[in-house]
């Protein structure tokens, strides 16, 4: 009987990451394990997973302008906001599905809970988009700036605009999901969110204006990149027995 | 080597994670030959025992022959169904944090010993408050043989196994499981660094 491959991930490196309970962001404190986590090599079931399999997507879900479907195109500061997928190695990651959410470019999600906040509303934006990586590994999306919202967790406390990614990739362990942050944005310096993880990462977060992706009398062009776990190069394929 | 780039960092999905995902449907994988329906159910809790009402469920699963949808698993000799993709995804319910998960039970797949594991399923969670996906593994309450036995399980506390093994519910059709999901407290939910 043939075996599976089994590749090897370089581990999860918590010290680039945010702890799981960071008690400036208040909800962390009941929604954190207080055991560490049981370290065990990973099996097939973990080298494995649904990235390459799953989804049926269209080239529209990519154009947030106008996934609405309205025929009308949504409102806001039109960018386009592009980068590649990355392995630890510097790879391209080909093939795998990115999801992206946000706020509209007043800073309201088209979503049924209840907020505060009084902004508008843009019927002719869902903020909800999907693309698959290219053979390099490169994702492309149109979009509008999202805004800047007010939430609770501290007085005057203020999401700076973000773009929330999701990202499967090869295997189980390459599970991402994250936020993109943009340059210059003055509110970062007050958000539990980005604060949380450990300084000398902070920028990862952060799209990098662009002038090159910038497209003339269109959009406003920005680059994120986004580095999943690697191979660390000991692929073994078991021995046929 | 070349030097090894950074990682990016996990953040939240937030409490709108739903705008994006699940979508209808994702939460019931189809039956696929040789298989038979099961449901996964329970609960979410956090360290007060207050449900959590915004949890993102994601399961991966093999098929009733043990065999994943991915190119890694090159065993060509073991059937697969190529619509079976073994990913599941599930939302907790706002009033009472529960999930439910209607996939098959998944066969056995090898482990790292030449043997094989304990049928399971992975399951990462994920929610408004949690700065990173936490990991961990569904096993079944009917599969006391192949449980005492797994290369994953030997390696939790005796007394923390528990939270990881589904129970049957007497009786039920289809055969429904019940895992609860629990951050903190005295059984608290064991969650893994694969």
């Amino acid at each position: 009987m043939s075996e599976p491959i089994v590749r090897h991930y370089g581990p999860k490196a918590y010290s680039d990451h945010p702890p799981f309970k960071y008690p400036d962001y208040k909800s962390t404190i009941k929604r954190s394990p207080t055991h560490d986590p049981i370290k065990v090599v990973a099996t097939l079931t973990e080298t494995t997973g649904p990235g390459p399999a799953w989804a049926e997507i269209t080239p529209e879900d990519a154009d947030l302008t106008t996934n609405a479907g309205t025929g009308s195109p949504a409102i806001g500061e039109r960018i386009i906001v592009t980068g590649r997928v990355l392995d630890e190695n510097g790879n391209g990651v080909p093939d795998t599905i990115v999801e992206v959410w946000q706020a509209n470019a007043c800073g309201r999600y088209v979503h049924w809970r209840e907020t505060a906040f009084p902004a508008p509303l843009d019927p002719n934006f869902i903020g909800v988009g999907q693309c698959k990586t290219d053979a390099e590994g490169n994702y492309r999306f149109l979009t509008i700036k999202p805004g800047a919202y007010p939430w609770g967790n501290h007085p005057n406390a203020w999401r700076p605009p973000h773009i929330h990614f999701s990202i499967l990739g090869p295997a189980l362990v390459t599970r991402l999901v994250t936020q993109m942050y943009f340059e210059g944005d003055p509110l970062l310096f007050q958000d539990p969110m980005y604060n949380s993880v450990p300084p000398h990462a902070r920028e990862r977060l952060v799209a990098r204006y662009d002038h090159d992706v910038t497209e003339e009398n269109w959009a406003l062009g920005w680059r994120f990149d986004i580095v999943l776990r690697g191979p660390n190069g000991n692929v073994e394929e078991m021995e046929e027995e | 080597m070349s030097p090894r780039l950074g990682q990016t960092p996990s953040q939240t999905v937030g409490p709108y994670v739903s705008m994006a995902f699940p979508r209808e449907g994702d939460n019931v994988l189809p039956v696929p030959d040789g298989g038979e329906r099961i449901v996964i159910t329970g609960v979410v809790y956090d360290g007060d025992r207050n449900h959590i009402e915004d949890a993102v469920i994601e399961t991966w699963q093999a098929n009733p022959y043990g065999r994943y949808n991915h190119p890694d698993d090159t065993r060509e000799e073991v059937p697969l169904d190529p619509t079976w993709t073994g990913f599941a995804r599930a939302m907790t319910d706002f009033e009472t944090g529960a999930y439910r998960i209607e996939t098959v039970k998944p066969g056995r797949v090898p482990d790292l010993e030449g043997d094989f594991q304990a049928p399971h399923i992975a399951v990462i969670v994920q929610g408004r408050g949690m700065l990173n996906p936490v990991f961990t593994r569904i096993y079944f309450s009917d599969e006391e043989e192949a449980n005492a036995d797994d290369l994953v399980l030997r390696q939790v506390p005796e007394a923390r196994r528990h939270t990881l093994i589904a129970q049957l519910e007497p009786g039920s059709d289809p055969k429904t499981y019940r895992f609860d999901i629990r951050f903190q407290g005295d059984d608290e939910t064991v969650f893994f660094d694969f």
